[in-house]
């Protein structure tokens, strides 16, 4: 659809978030503890922060959540009953506070999700989510959206995007039809659109790369020094792949207690040394160095390669996570 | 600063040791792990109060132990680490050089992991009182909400181990985490395998945690997990008296002594 | 009939207690039939998980017996035992698991009695705090937690 754009006050917000809640919506917003913020559930208005960059976690657990239940089972004498999770009804979402980096991690999710199978339960609750996004007004060191094609005032995988105005008032730019419901259902706050352009209040990201260029690289580097020097410091843990908005590894545990069980789909890592070790004993990725370049070239090359779209948004939440102080960024550009 | 330089640089032009293990420039104003292979390298080491990871963890790194020898650059926390490292086995006076920091960012040359022990002896290590008081508070609640409030503190954990991972004595090659016949810890982070698992962590690390905090430091969702280990060792001395790593005294749990009080069994 | 009915579990080891409360039945000794034993080599061997396993799997209490110091089998294994529990005792109650729930006893092979005397008596201390919900509410996040 063509994108609609509208003014909404501040006060506004407040009453469309508070509209959500009485609608019965599950609301995930940034919300602070101590130094950090975390998209967390939230009931309250107050309880929102707009003191972020990004959150420390990324907002992709209202698709994927880190421990998903597939299925469960209950066996008796006579038979045995399957509680099919596909079959499930999940709640109505709405990510309020994504970063457009946020947003746009969706399209390679769903691109990962529905690939050659369709994900029945990831795509149940994709329909359910409704992105309400804020441009970025500021960034720091570790962000970099500008160099894979996003930005700070980036639409792409939101429903609404709202950026915020020298005059504290917001410019709402509604892009999908499902941010047109709710600007209908909530018509008296939204005002015709202002004068004030968008592109003033955005924070300046410098772009470092071009994506499709290190695409090209990458396809010459399986066997580089780069891998081993950069991840040197790696201590192997997953709090990359868990913070990542993209990453989307998942590793199938069954839970059995007596005569019932439940399948559970629960996030993985590649940094892990457990990830690619096989029963042989044989490890395929055998040190620090090859599971960290799985981790770029899976981002930078492999699935744009398959789907034209890279597994890295430049949210830099890795970065900025990593207890070893590893830096995507810093890896990419010394390609 | 220079002094470390220079020695770390002469350690490596002598071939002493083939790599040291030092902290460098990191992203923004962070500061990060580096090895140095040569002279050169060396002048990227850096010493300040932002450095605080524990370096003493890639002492045990597959990756990082096929190098060569190491140097280390300790300040306490490390020098902690490598005593309890050299008490449990797993290194010894040849096989690395120690190039300590002192409180006051001076080099302090260690001519033996002995003489780290005589050094830390003046060190005891001691829990803030800040975290006393936190404990204290925590142990005053009503059992039930004490429960709660660790359901609640542990519910943002999503299992990326890193607490594991930056942990110096966590170097198992394969943790009990990993071990599924039987699978003694869910692999979800659900509120129960997230409870089993930072009970098995503490658990492990019983006597053999030296208080640096680097599982705190490296948990991206910042969740105090310290305060799990600080009130067990809070728990070592005053049950077992003395505390701190050495080289001549058992662990706290692979020792005994037959005189151990007890109050609770009948 | 609604009487609340504990479920404990008791970890004994091989030689003592598991010897004891054999002594129990031959000396037609009647205790609660709350307790379902598991025999150990030895008190050594009884990994904290295990106890964790229990409430997990909807224990109300548990009851941990071995020799008595300087009766081991093994010389020490009790002894490194004890110091475990020490450990894990303060742990679990910085956690808010409830140590009342846990009954440490040393029980030789000849204190049939003795042996009678702490079930009945843990059975009565469960009885009175009531059934173990908080752990079991944890461990049953299946049916309750939601997913994000």
């Amino acid at each position: 659809m063509q994108t609609e754009n509208h003014l909404i006050r501040k006060p506004s917000l407040e009453k469309l978030f508070n509209y959500l809640i009485g609608n019965g919506k599950t609301i995930y917003a940034p919300k602070a503890k101590g130094k950090l913020v975390f998209f967390d559930n939230v009931t309250d208005f107050g309880e929102v922060t707009e003191d972020y960059i990004v959150t420390t976690n990324s907002a992709k657990s209202v698709v994927f959540p880190r421990t998903e239940k597939v299925f469960s089972y209950k066996k008796s004498k006579e038979s045995t009953e399957i509680i099919d999770a596909a079959d499930n009804t999940y709640p109505d979402v709405v990510l309020w506070g994504s970063r457009p980096c946020d947003a746009a991690a969706f399209i390679p999710l769903n691109n990962t999700f529905n690939e050659d199978y369709p994900d029945i339960i990831f795509n149940k609750r994709s329909q359910k989510v409704l992105v309400l996004s804020f441009s970025c007004s500021y960034s720091d060191d570790y962000c970099f959206c500008t160099s894979v094609n996003g930005g700070p005032g980036n639409t792409t995988g939101s429903d609404i995007l709202f950026t915020r105005l020298s005059t504290g008032d917001y410019l709402a730019e509604v892009i999908t039809e499902k941010g047109k419901l709710l600007v209908t259902e909530n018509n008296s706050l939204f005002e015709p659109k202002p004068e004030e352009s968008k592109e003033q209040n955005l924070a300046l990201i410098k772009a470092y790369f071009n994506q499709e260029e290190i695409q090209t690289k990458l396809q010459n580097l399986f066997e580089n020094p780069v891998w081993d020097e950069k991840s040197r410091a790696c201590l192997g843990c997953g709090s990359c792949a868990y913070v990542c908005p993209v990453c989307s590894c998942f590793d199938i545990q069954d839970e059995a207690h007596g005569h019932k069980g439940t399948r559970l789909r629960c996030w993985d890592s590649c940094g892990f040394g457990l990830f690619t070790l096989h029963t042989s004993g044989h490890n395929p990725r055998e040190t620090q160095g090859a599971r960290w370049r799985q981790r770029i070239l899976h981002k930078f090359l492999y699935m744009p390669n398959k789907t034209k779209v890279a597994g890295c948004v430049g949210c830099g939440r890795c970065s900025r996570s990593c207890p070893a102080d590893i830096n995507i960024l810093d890896t990419v550009t010394s390609l | 600063m220079k002094e470390l330089i220079q020695k770390a640089a002469s350690l490596l032009e002598t071939n002493v040791v083939q790599v040291v293990i030092g902290y460098g420039k990191g992203s923004a104003d962070r500061t990060r792990a580096i090895f140095s292979t040569t002279a050169a390298d060396c002048e990227q080491l850096i010493f300040d109060s932002r450095c605080i990871q524990n370096l003493a963890v890639y002492l045990t790194k597959a990756e990082i132990k096929k190098m060569g020898k190491p140097a280390i650059v300790a300040p306490l926390p490390v020098l902690r680490s490598i005593l309890q490292l050299a008490a449990e086995n797993q290194i010894t006076d040849d096989s690395l050089v120690v190039l300590g920091v002192s409180p006051e960012s001076e080099l302090i040359e260690f001519e033996s992991l002995a003489a780290i022990e005589t050094y830390l002896a003046t060190k005891q290590i001691a829990i803030e009182e800040k975290y006393q008081t936190t404990i204290k508070a925590i142990k005053a609640m009503p059992v039930s909400e004490r429960f709660a409030y660790w359901v609640k503190e542990l519910e943002p954990c999503f299992k990326c181990y890193a607490c594991r991972a930056a942990c110096p004595l966590c170097y198992c090659t394969r943790c009990t985490v990993e071990n599924n016949q039987p699978q003694w810890i869910s692999v979800a982070s659900h509120s129960l395998g997230n409870l089993e698992w930072h009970i098995m962590r503490a658990m492990h690390l019983a006597g053999r945690c030296t208080d640096c905090e680097a599982c705190y430091n490296a948990c991206p969702m910042g969740i105090p997990i310290y305060l799990l280990t600080k009130s067990m060792l809070q728990d070592v001395s005053e049950n077992f008296g003395t505390y701190g790593p050495s080289l001549h005294r058992d662990n706290t749990l692979s020792s005994f002594n037959p005189d151990d009080k007890e109050s609770f069994i009948r | 009939m609604n009487e609340f009915e504990p479920k404990i579990v008791a970890f004994v080891c091989n030689w003592c207690t598991y010897a004891g409360a054999d002594l129990t039945g031959t000396s037609r000794i009647k205790y609660a039939q709350n307790v379902k034993i598991i025999r150990f080599p030895c008190t050594g061997r009884i990994d904290f998980m295990l106890l964790l396993k229990s409430f997990g799997e909807g224990a109300d209490g548990i009851i941990v017996s071995g020799c008595h110091p300087n009766d081991c089998h093994y010389t020490s294994g009790n002894f490194h035992a004890r110091r475990r529990w020490i450990m894990f005792r303060g742990l679990l109650d910085m956690l808010g698991i409830d140590v009342r729930r846990i009954q440490y006893s040393w029980v030789s092979a000849a204190e049939g009695a003795k042996w009678a005397d702490v079930v009945n008596t843990t059975v009565t201390a469960i009885r009175e705090l009531g059934p173990y919900t908080d752990y079991a509410k944890v461990a049953g996040y299946l049916e309750k937690e939601a997913n994000v």
